[in-house]
């Protein structure tokens, strides 16, 4: 059998009672459903139906008698020629963020952009995109971006922009200047253009210097590779062509240097099907649950100090020069993928912020020939170019009173650096501190002028990931505030005549030789060298690595408990993202909560933990909080939420949370309802050695009596148990392909009508399913008849292998689609809206960190052509199409829910509240506070014109996308041909950064989604709850884990499992 | 008891038979044979008048000008199929009309086309009415008929009912059989009980009428900031709808020109002078000075009509002013609908939602735009299914198209009726 025993968390074994009532219960609330046996002692009698009546008849009646009211359509005056009202104008741009690199195809709508999806032609992210990305619309339309430039001002406890004029604020920098000497401190910049006005600047300024200061440091890998390579440089990484993946607390696939970039690499590599079982290998081992640790292969656990043996014993495994002592599942793991590196095209990563591991790490790549294979140093990526010493060097500087200027762009160190006080300290000493930043966050709040910076959608710019290759950044809509481009106020300080855009645009222009290229270049949104990259090898030198293998083992690890302080996929290292409420509200993949931050341990130490510490149980909403301290003086009361996968020594916090109130609504750690919400900072916890910045620490864990809600997904839309997912390892796959096909058969195979014996003789039939059983079942498991499709028939596929659960579909699709943000308060009560929601399931051994492997499984409307949602509908309000859609019509919808009681998936979502005023009652809004400026008319104009706001009291689900569906059949029509594959795309698919999406016409007998199901993944085809002949127009591929340990299907699951928990 | 009961029963079968009789009556006169007024105004109106002659010939009496019936028919059908086959009278009309060939019709059946022959010809001007006209044309109203016969049986089955249990009472009486107290008409369970289901059908039928008719608003024809004439520009001097409505053909908005697309024309033209041939008058009557209304332009569009040239601020951009036209068509928020799909793919006439906006001066909301009008349309209506888009899809239809078993796929039969077509 292909089904493990999976779980959702330790609820399913400590409290299945509970877990069982609250995953039968569809609804959470008590609904007013009236069970007594008379009509008269009913809780709604015959009066009250008399009054309701009366009441909806005069409310029928006075609403009939209203007027409509006037509308008035103002054209332009003088239309732009480009622009066409109603019609969508797409310009290809690039996403920055600090060393985040995306490029980028930004959507406008009537001139204001709407979403944001990847570009295809670029060679780096290739058309992927991260949550992050498809958020990044939002954040242009916060409420919170300053909007004038000024200074800080204090008011009602938190802070307002004192406004003031780019001249006056102009001159006394200029005269700041002149005097003492100043810093400016940047972001990692990797636009080309903006360095040379840098360096104009500094010409002028010849007393200032420039840090680039990263907030997530990657200093240490900077340093190693001058030590070894010789180059202060990030390599390119190729995972597209590694065969073997480790990783070494990298979680590259989610927050991890370019982790768009990498998922396309890694996922190309991790696609099979019975005609390709040639696959990568992935070894993970981390100290925390990341999502790479989830898609890996082989995963052990161990400390973050250990890292750095952990490397060197691979270093000593594949050179043979030492021996490992590593015990457990982590030696093994070493010895097998020491084994595997050595038979080439291997990579190895490492996210330790330690110099001497990174050296060690390198020495590996270096040993097993990745150096010109699979790393890349002739060609150097240009994400992260900070180095920590340079910052604290700038401290002390500061410190000692010789700094008269200080400017920062891109950062915020009062809130993430690790040492805060010390540079908020140095920071008062300094006369003059710019920032130019776009909100009034924790550094905006200390500095004396605030010059706010456009954001990235408002830009001109460009950007060079990779040397050599370039991306071009252009505005999707003007300037929404009085802001100014941060290399503007530079070349205005430097006394230049021109502005930033006519340097750019010249600068473009003379390197592309002309303005015809330089328009094609604007209009590609890329500038890259033809074919593919050039990889070359740098040498190396062996000098570092024995001093740092020294280092290493030099290094006493405290013992005890160790905190990390890690990224969320959605909110990262916090900036704007802080204030995201899309973010805010995205299940963090792993940990499945929203809206928060919290402790995550292990099952193990919530155990140890616990004598009374009854709040672990993922049933309860409220969790145990417990206090922290670090040995530097950090603390920070958190509550305790459980992850199966932790090492059981160690204890995570996210960054990006506590900050203070003029952050904006959705980041603020306000006191409301006697507790602090929103989280809180983690940064403290992270030290500096001397050299670069380290991301954990040793600390004490100690309970508090007090209690927290947490609003965590995980019980949500639960399948009560239900087999979903079907998995294999490589090895039984390569055994029989067939298994799966075979399965299905077992299953529905009798329904089919299928000749299994031929009159006389023996079947040569296979008793394995096959298109022509497919299509049998569909006409003979039902007694109705059978519909045909005439004309088009989507279909779409989710392959379990290329999902990491990144949750860019989550996001892509709430851009797309309108979809309300409900708040913490309720995603307690299950009422979140997500049209496509990523269930992620453990299997394993809850204590045993090791042991567990987890999946995602990303889940949809199935669009059934036999729906149980649409016979149920008294209204028909959902109903279906003649091309297989599942509709929803949310006008006719009344809003009785059986749907959504009827829907075996668990994909309906009810509006249980108006969340965004588009019902016509006033007052009717529903307001949290965190969640609310969402519906500000400032945030409103991210709303897609071409998708229904959904009101009160109407029942919602994905539709396919069918605005888009619509669209590209309307678009082919209109040219008179016919519409090509891949025109019609779904948002999820277009954002997924590893292609695990397919989406097409099954009629169409040369579509991808066509030779997808029937073709080239036939036997990893299946669908979700096959046997109760709903007929979904989804399908899965099944995962095929690349690891010999036979997965976990133990029939007497329950014995085992309470013999471990 | 059980006697009341009985002649409870027995009175009230009556006055159901009599009810139903007058159903039954009622009924008649809505089954008949193709509208043809239905028929003219989707197919015919957007080119032919009736009574003048606009793109086509008027209809009135025409049929009278055909060589023979079956050539109306073969005409209606495929006009141009007479033209290429050189039939004298077709090429006659042909060339009398411009060369502009008359869009074939090969689904009106002659059934349709008799009747819409029939209505044309029974069309009076509407505004040639003269007293002593009307009588004869009311007379001729069926319904008026009817609900005369309906009412004369009513009475006469109320007289009968009365007559009936006044003829029982005097029988009940020489027989000896006591008779029950008359109940006087108020307190009759049986007349309540019918004017309590009457009146909850009738004020039922007003309430759900008003609340399907919420919102909708046929006819609006709302003040305009400035007077535009559509029959001036589109009608009388011909400019092509989508010169100025350029969205039509690309976008789900048909767009409301930009001043700039005005000052193409009206640079040059700065004033009325077609005031002789057509005075501009609004619907209540006021007379308007097309020169003056031209200025109201100019003042939007930032020209000066005398220096002929653009007045600009400091900065060089045109001092221009918003023209806050008020929006006739407008459609809820929960519908999609897309000019483009329609205008371009479909090839649909603009006339045919929007009426002979070539005669109006000032623009009213020809039809309803609810969605019974937009389904029974994309129930009748073909699609273009020659337009590329369709090779390879609906490989059925164009079987059936092929061997003739259909004449026309209808919007209808490739989904146009689903919800999710207009409402996502």
């Amino acid at each position: 059998m292909s089904q493990k025993h999976y779980w959702t968390g330790l609820e399913d074994f400590k409290n299945p009672a509970q877990t069982q009532e609250l995953s039968e219960n569809e609804f959470r609330e008590e609904l007013p459903f009236d069970l007594s046996d008379s009509v008269l002692g009913s809780s709604t009698p015959r009066r009250d139906f008399l009054k309701f009546l009366g009441f909806s008849t005069l409310a029928a009646t006075v609403v009939s008698s209203c007027e409509m009211p006037v509308r008035k359509a103002i054209p332009y005056a003088i239309k732009p020629e480009d622009i066409v009202p109603g019609v969508a104008n797409y310009y290809a741009s690039t996403f920055v963020d600090n060393g985040d690199y995306c490029a980028v195809i930004v959507k406008t709508r009537d001139g204001r952009p709407i979403k944001i999806e990847g570009n295809e032609m670029s060679s780096v992210t290739k058309g992927g995109t991260s949550a992050r990305v498809q958020a990044s619309v939002l954040n242009l339309y916060d409420k919170a971006r300053l909007r004038f430039p000024g200074s800080p001002e204090a008011k009602d406890k938190s802070f307002v922009c004192k406004e003031s004029t780019f001249d006056a604020i102009d001159k006394a920098i200029k005269d700041g200047l002149a005097g003492k000497a100043g810093y400016l401190v940047t972001c990692s910049i990797m636009s080309p253009t903006t360095k040379e006005v840098i360096a104009q600047f500094l010409a002028k300024y010849p007393n200032v210097k420039h840090v680039v200061y990263d907030n997530i440091s990657y200093s240490a890998m900077l340093q190693a590779n001058e030590a070894t390579f010789g180059k202060r440089a990030l390599p390119v990484y190729m995972f597209d062509k590694a065969q073997t993946v480790v990783s070494l607390g990298a979680d590259f696939l989610g927050t991890w240097l370019s982790p768009v970039e990498f998922s396309k690499g890694y996922s190309a590599k991790r696609k099979v099907s019975a005609k390709n079982m040639n696959v990568s290998k992935h070894y993970q081992v981390e100290s925390i649950h990341s999502i790479t640790g989830a898609s890996a292969d082989v995963r052990a656990t161990c400390k973050p100090s250990e890292i750095g043996s952990v490397a060197v014993a691979l270093y000593n495994a594949i050179t043979g020069k030492g021996t490992s002592s590593l015990p457990g599942k982590l030696g093994e793991l070493v010895t097998k993928a020491a084994a595997d590196l050595k038979k080439g095209n291997g990579l190895v990563v490492c996210g330790a912020n330690d110099v001497p591991t990174q050296i060690v790490v390198n020495a590996i790549n270096e040993a097993i020939g990745a150096n010109g294979t699979t790393l890349n140093f002739g060609i150097t990526s240009n994400y992260r170019q900070g180095i920590d010493k340079d910052f604290a060097d700038m401290i002390d500087a500061m410190n000692g009173g010789q700094v008269g200027t200080l400017m920062m762009h891109g950062v915020n160190p009062v809130y993430d650096y690790c040492d805060s006080k010390k540079f908020t300290d140095a920071m008062a000493k300094v006369a003059n501190t710019v920032y130019f930043g776009e909100r009034m966050d924790e550094t905006a709040v200390k500095c004396k002028y605030l010059v706010p910076d456009h954001n990235f959608l408002e830009s001109w710019g460009d950007a060079e990931p990779r040397t050599g290759y370039f991306s071009l950044q252009q505005p999707g809509i003007a300037p929404l505030f009085k802001t100014r481009a941060f290399q503007d106020s530079l070349l205005t300080w430097a006394g230049a005549t021109t502005s930033y855009m006519e340097m750019w645009k010249s600068y473009w222009t003379n390197k592309l030789g002309g303005s015809t290229n330089f328009d094609k270049a604007l209009q590609d949104g890329v500038v890259e060298p033809a074919g593919e990259m050039a990889v070359s090898k740098v040498s190396f030198s062996e000098g570092a690595v024995a001093d740092a293998i020294a280092k290493i083992g030099a290094k006493k690890s405290a013992g005890g408990t160790e905190v990390v302080v890690y990224q969320k996929v959605a909110i990262g290292y916090g900036g704007a993202w802080s204030n995201n409420p899309w973010l805010h509200e995205m299940p963090d993949p792993i940990s499945k909560a929203t809206w928060d931050n919290y402790l995550c341990v292990s099952p193990k130490m919530a155990k140890t933990l616990d004598a009374g510490l009854d709040g672990f149980t993922e049933v309860d909403s409220a969790k145990r909080v417990v206090t922290v301290t670090a040995a530097n003086g950090a603390k920070v009361n958190l509550p305790v939420i459980v992850i199966p996968g932790m090492h059981n020594d160690v204890v995570a916090i996210a960054a990006g949370y506590g900050r203070i109130e003029s952050v904006g609504r959705a980041a603020a750690s306000s006191e409301e309802k006697g507790k602090v919400q929103g989280g809180k900072n983690a940064y403290p916890f992270a030290v500096y050695n001397g050299q670069t910045v380290e991301n954990f620490n040793t600390v004490t864990i100690a309970k508090t009596a007090e209690k927290y809600d947490v609003a965590i997904t995980q019980t949500h839309m639960s399948s009560e148990g239900r087999p979903t997912i079907h998995e294999f390892t490589l090895d039984e796959f390569k055994k029989n392909p067939k298994a799966l096909l075979e399965e299905r058969w077992a299953e529905i195979g009798e329904f089919t009508h299928q000749p299994t014996e031929e009159e006389g003789k023996e079947s040569k039939e296979e008793k394995a399913m096959n298109a022509k059983a497919e299509e049998g079942y569909r006409e003979h498991g039902t007694l109705y008849p059978n519909y045909e499709y005439n004309g088009i028939k989507w279909g779409l596929s989710v392959d379990l292998n290329a999902c990491t659960g990144c949750g860019a579909c989550i996001i892509g699709c709430q851009a797309e689609n309108n979809v309300s943000v409900v708040g913490k308060d309720h995603v307690l009560k299950s009422h979140e809206m997500h049209w496509i929601r990523v269930d992620r399931y453990f299997s394993g051994k809850p204590d045993d960190p090791d042991s567990i492997q987890t999946i995602f499984q990303p889940l949809m409307c199935q669009h059934c052509d036999n729906a149980p949602c649409e016979n149920v509908c008294p209204v028909s309000a959902t109903n279906h199409s003649s091309e297989g859609l599942n509709q929803m019509a949310y006008n006719r919808c009344i809003g009785t829910k059986y749907c959504a009681n009827n829907c075996p998936y668990k994909v309906r979502h009810f509006n249980w509240m108006d969340w965004n005023g588009a019902d016509c009652f006033g007052d009717n809004i529903y307001e949290d506070n965190r969640r609310d400026d969402i519906n500000d008319d400032l945030t409103r104009m991210v709303l897609n014109p071409d998708v229904t706001v959904r009101s009160r009291g109407v029942m919602e689900k994905c539709s396919f996308c069918v605005q888009r569906l619509q669209e590209a059949k309307l678009t082919a029509k209109k040219a008179g041909r016919a519409m090509k594959d891949g025109e019609a795309r779904t948002a999820c698919q277009q954002a997924c950064p590893t292609d695990a999406i397919v989406f097409g016409n099954m009629n169409d007998n040369s579509s991808a989604i066509y030779k997808t199901r029937r073709e080239e993944q036939m036997e990893r085809t299946f669908y979700v709850l096959e046997h109760i002949h709903v007929l979904p127009n989804v399908n899965y591929l099944a995962k095929v884990r690349n690891t010999e340990e036979s997965i976990m299907n133990d029939e007497k699951k329950n014995e085992f499992f309470s013999e471990h928990i | 008891m059980t006697e009341t009961i009985l002649q409870l029963f027995r009175n009230c079968s009556r006055s159901v038979f009599a009810l139903f009789i007058a159903i039954l009556l009622f009924n008649q006169s809505a089954t008949a044979a193709p509208d043809g007024k239905a028929l003219f105004t989707s197919n015919c109106a957007a080119c032919h008048n009736p009574l003048k002659d606009a793109t086509g010939p008027a209809l009135k009496d025409i049929d009278k000008t055909f060589p023979s019936k079956e050539w109306g028919y073969k005409w209606v059908n495929n006009s141009q199929a007479l033209v290429t086959a050189g039939d004298k009278d077709a090429v006659a009309i042909f060339n009398k009309f411009n060369k502009i060939p008359m869009t074939a019709f090969p689904s009106l059946s002659h059934e349709d086309i008799d009747a819409i022959l029939k209505y044309v010809d029974e069309f009076k001007d509407p505004n040639a009415k003269k007293p002593g006209t009307e009588t004869p044309v009311e007379a001729k109203s069926n319904s008026s008929i009817y609900t005369w016969i309906t009412l004369g049986l009513i009475v006469i089955a109320i007289g009968m009912w009365r007559l009936s249990s006044t003829l029982r009472k005097s029988a009940n009486d020489k027989s000896g059989i006591p008779n029950y107290k008359d109940i006087p008409l108020g307190r009759n369970k049986v007349v309540i009980a019918m004017v309590v289901i009457l009146g909850f059908i009738f004020v039922g039928y007003w309430i759900t009428n008003g609340a399907i008719n919420e919102g909708r608003q046929q006819n609006y024809q709302p003040v305009q900031p400035i007077f535009y004439s559509h029959k001036v520009h589109a009608g009388i001097n011909q400019i092509n709808c989508q010169y100025c409505h350029a969205g039509a053909e690309k976008s789900k908005q048909a767009m409301i020109p930009s001043v700039n697309v005005c000052m193409n024309c009206h640079k040059q033209i700065n004033e009325y002078s077609g005031a002789a041939d057509h005075p501009l008058v609004t619907t209540e009557g006021k007379t308007v000075n097309g020169t003056e209304e031209i200025k109201k332009l100019y003042a939007a569009a930032g020209w000066d009509p005398t220096a002929k040239a653009y007045i600009k601020d400091e900065k060089g951009n045109i001092k221009t002013q918003k023209v806050e036209w008020v929006k006739i068509h407008n459609l809820p928020d929960h519908v999609y609908f897309n000019h483009s799909q329609h205008v371009k793919v479909g090839k649909v006439q603009c006339q045919q939602c929007h009426g002979e906006i070539t005669e109006m001066d000032e623009v009213y909301q020809f039809a309803p735009l609810s969605m019974g009008w937009c389904v029974n349309c994309h129930r009748q209506t073909g699609v273009q299914f020659d337009n590329g888009y369709y090779n390879n899809v609906y490989k059925k239809y164009h079987e059936e198209m092929k061997s003739g078993a259909r004449t026309k796929v209808t919007v209808d039969d490739i989904g146009g009726t689903e919800c999710q077509k207009c409402h996502y």
